[in-house]
C-alpha cells in the first residue's frame, strides 16, 4: 500500500516536471529563433541596409530599401481593400447576422480562414495576373486582402458582440436611428477591439510569402508603381535564403530582423490596444 | 414518457424588423453592410470556380489516376500527384507526433500546474511563435535546424533506430525530418492555444471531484480534466493538422522537393503546397499548369474537410464561444 502511494507521488512529480519541461522547450524554440535572428543579422543592419537597393550578386553592400517600401505599399494597399470589407462584413454578422445569410457568411469565413495561402496565391494569379498579362503589386495586395478579410470579419463580429445591449437600447430610446446607433455607439464602443483585430490581421499578412510568389513576384529595382512587379521583404528573404551566393544568407538574416521587427511591433500594438479594452465596462 | 411533439422552431425575427424601411439611412446602412458581407460567399464561389476551371484539362486527362500514380514528367506531359499527397500527409503526421505532446504539455502546464503569475507571460511567448513569418522559419531551418539535426540528432537516431526503414539512407539535410520538425514548431502555438481554451472550459468541479477522492494533481488532470475535454483537444490537434497541411514556404525550403515516396524520414520528399510554390512559374505547358491547379484544388478540399472536422469537435466542447479565434 505504501509503495503504491509513493509510486503515485513519484508519477505526479514526474508528470508535473514533464509538462513544465515541455513548456520550457516551446519557449526555448522562440528564444532560439529570435536569438539566431539577432546574432546572425544584427551586424548587417546599418544605415545603407535601409536606404540602398540590392546590388548585383557578387558585389558587396547594398540594402533592401525597395523591399521595405514594397512591403509597405503591398500591405497598405491590401489594408485599403481588406479592412473595409472585413470590418463591414463583421458588423453585418454582429448586427444582422441572425438569419440564413449570416450563417452562410460565417461558415464561408471559417472555410476561407483555413485555406492555404498558396491556393489564394494561384487564385489571384488566374484572376488578375493572367488577364492583365503581367505581374503586379496590386495582384499581391488582392491576394493578401483575401487572406485578411475572413479572419477580420469573424474577430470584428466577436468584438462588436461584446458591447452590452443596454447601450444600444439607450441610444435607440433617445431616438437615434439604427445606423447611427450602430456606427456611433456600438462600433465606437468596440473600437479598441476592432483596432486590435485589424492589427492582428495586418501582422498576419505582412509576413506572408506564398501568395506573393506569383502575384507581386519581386523586383530588383525600386518601384512604387502598383501595376508593376514589386519586391517585398518576405520575397527578398526567400530569394536570399535559397540563393547560391555567400553574401546572401547574411542579407537574408538582416532582412528577417526587419520583417520580424515589423510583425512584432504590430503584435505588441494589438496587445496594448486590447489591454485598454472597450470602455463602458464591456467584457474583457 | 410520451415523446414531446417536435415542432420546427421559428427563426428569431431580426431584432428591428418593425423599424425597417422607416429611415432611409437605415436602409442604406444595412444594404452596404450586406453587400460587404456577401463578398465572402462570392469570393469562395469564385475561388472554387477558378480552381476547377483551371484544373479541368488535367482532371479530364488523368481522371482519378492523378491521385495514385507517381510519375511527374512535364516533358512527356504525364502527371501523378501521389508523391506529393504522400509527402504532405507524412510531413504533417510527423509534425503532429512532435507537436502534440509538446503543445498538450504547454496547455496542461499553463492551466493546471504553472504559478499564476507566469501563466500569462508563457502563454504570450508561445503564441508569439505563431507571429513568426513562415519564410523566417524556413531561413532558420536552412541555416540552424538542418546543421543541428545533422550534427546532434541524426547520428544518435541512426544508432538506436537505424535498423528500421524509417531511418534508412544518407542524411543530406533537406528531408522529411527537417520539414516535419519545422512544421511541428509552427503548429505548436495553434494547438496549445486552442487546447488551453478547451481545458479552461472544463468545469472546476471535475478537478475538485477527483482531488476530493484523493487523486494527485496529475491523476486529477489525466482522469478527470483531459477526458472531459477530449473532443475539444482532438479538435485542436486536427486544427493544427489543417495548418500543417497547407503550410508552404518553410516546408518548401526544407523538405528537399523530390518526387519520391519513401519510408525514410531522412530522405527528401515533396508536399502539394511546395510543388505549387516551386513549379508554378516553370509550368510551360497548359497541361502542366492545369496539373498544378489540380494539386491546388486537392489541397483546398483536404484543408476544408480537415478544418470543418476540427470546428465541429471544438464547438462540441465550447458551444457558442469562438474558441480558437484568439489562436490567430
Amino acid at each position: 500500500m505504501n509503495a503504491r502511494r509513493v509510486r503515485r507521488r513519484v508519477v505526479n512529480g514526474m508528470m508535473t516536471g514533464l509538462v513544465g519541461v515541455l513548456s520550457f522547450l516551446a519557449v526555448l524554440a522562440l528564444v532560439l529563433i529570435l536569438g539566431n535572428l539577432v546574432v546572425k543579422g544584427a551586424s548587417s543592419l546599418d544605415w545603407n541596409f535601409f536606404v540602398k537597393n540590392p546590388v548585383p550578386a557578387g558585389e558587396s553592400g547594398g540594402g533592401v530599401a525597395n523591399a521595405i517600401v514594397g512591403t509597405g505599399i503591398i500591405v497598405g494597399l491590401a489594408c485599403l481593400i481588406g479592412l473595409p470589407v472585413g470590418i463591414g462584413a463583421g458588423l453585418y454578422l454582429a448586427e444582422f447576422g441572425s438569419g440564413r445569410l449570416g450563417w452562410i457568411v460565417r461558415f464561408v469565413a471559417d472555410v476561407l480562414n483555413g485555406t492555404p495561402s498558396i491556393v489564394v496565391g494561384i487564385f489571384a494569379w488566374t484572376w488578375l495576373v493572367k488577364p492583365m498579362g503581367h505581374f503586379s503589386a496590386l495582384a499581391g495586395s488582392v491576394a493578401l486582402a483575401i487572406l485578411m478579410v475572413p479572419m477580420l470579419a469573424r474577430t470584428t463580429e466577436e468584438m462588436v458582440r461584446l458591447v452590452p445591449h443596454s447601450l444600444r437600447e439607450a441610444a435607440l430610446a433617445l431616438g437615434y436611428p439604427r445606423w447611427r446607433t450602430s456606427l456611433r455607439i456600438v462600433a465606437r464602443t468596440a473600437l479598441a477591439g476592432i483596432v486590435t483585430s485589424s492589427l492582428v490581421g495586418v501582422a498576419r499578412i505582412a509576413g506572408e510569402t506564398a501568395p506573393l510568389l506569383f502575384t507581386a513576384l519581386g523586383n530588383l529595382n525600386f518601384t512604387t508603381h502598383i501595376l508593376e512587379p514589386m519586391q517585398a521583404l518576405s520575397l527578398q528573404i526567400y530569394t536570399y535564403a535559397t540563393g547560391p551566393f555567400d553574401e546572401w544568407p547574411r542579407l537574408a538574416w538582416a532582412a528577417a530582423i526587419v520583417l520580424m521587427g515589423l510583425v512584432l511591433l504590430l503584435a505588441v500594438a494589438a496587445r496594448s490596444a486590447i489591454r485598454q479594452g472597450p470602455p463602458h465596462g464591456a467584457a474583457r | 414518457m410520451t415523446a414531446l411533439p417536435i415542432e420546427p422552431v421559428p427563426a428569431p425575427e431580426p431584432r428591428w424588423r418593425a423599424l425597417r424601411g422607416v429611415n432611409a439611412g437605415d436602409r442604406i446602412y444595412r444594404g452596404t453592410l450586406t453587400v460587404l458581407a456577401v463578398t465572402l460567399p462570392l469570393l469562395l464561389l469564385a475561388l472554387v470556380g477558378e480552381l476547377v476551371v483551371s484544373a479541368w484539362p488535367a482532371i479530364r486527362r488523368f481522371g482519378p489516376h492523378f491521385l495514385w500514380t507517381s510519375v511527374w514528367d512535364p516533358v512527356a506531359g504525364v502527371f501523378g500527384a501521389a508523391p506529393m499527397i504522400f509527402g504532405t500527409i507524412a510531413s504533417s503526421l510527423l509534425a503532429l507526433v512532435i507537436a502534440v505532446p509538446l503543445s498538450l504539455g504547454v496547455a496542461i502546464f499553463l492551466t493546471e500546474f504553472a504559478p499564476k503569475r507566469v501563466r500569462q507571460p508563457i502563454a504570450f511567448l508561445v503564441e508569439l511563435l505563431a507571429a513568426i513569418p513562415s519564410v523566417v522559419y524556413g531561413l532558420w531551418g536552412v541555416f540552424v535546424l538542418i546543421p543541428f539535426l545533422r550534427a546532434q540528432v541524426v547520428p544518435p537516431l541512426r544508432v538506436v533506430l537505424g535498423w528500421t526503414p524509417f531511418f534508412d539512407g544518407v542524411f543530406y539535410g533537406n528531408s522529411l525530418l527537417a520539414g516535419g520538425v519545422i512544421l511541428a514548431i509552427m503548429i505548436v502555438p495553434y494547438i496549445a492555444a486552442v487546447s488551453r481554451e478547451v481545458l479552461l472550459a472544463v468545469p472546476g468541479s471535475q478537478r475538485e471531484a477527483a482531488l476530493g477522492m484523493g487523486a494527485t494533481r496529475w491523476e486529477a488532470v489525466w482522469t478527470a480534466v483531459v477526458p472531459y475535454g477530449r473532443a475539444g483537444l482532438i479538435g485542436a490537434i486536427i486544427l493544427g493538422l489543417g495548418r500543417a497541411l497547407g503550410e508552404t514556404m518553410a516546408v518548401t525550403m526544407l523538405i528537399g522537393n523530390r518526387h519520391d515516396i519513401g519510408l525514410s524520414v531522412l530522405q527528401p520528399a515533396y508536399t502539394m503546397a511546395a510543388a505549387i510554390a516551386n513549379e508554378f512559374s516553370e509550368a510551360t505547358t497548359n497541361l502542366y499548369l492545369s496539373a498544378l491547379f489540380e494539386v491546388g484544388l486537392l489541397l483546398f478540399v483536404i484543408t476544408v474537410v480537415v478544418n470543418a472536422l476540427a470546428r465541429l469537435l471544438i464547438w462540441q466542447v465550447a458551444r457558442g464561444t469562438a474558441v480558437g479565434s484568439r489562436a490567430l
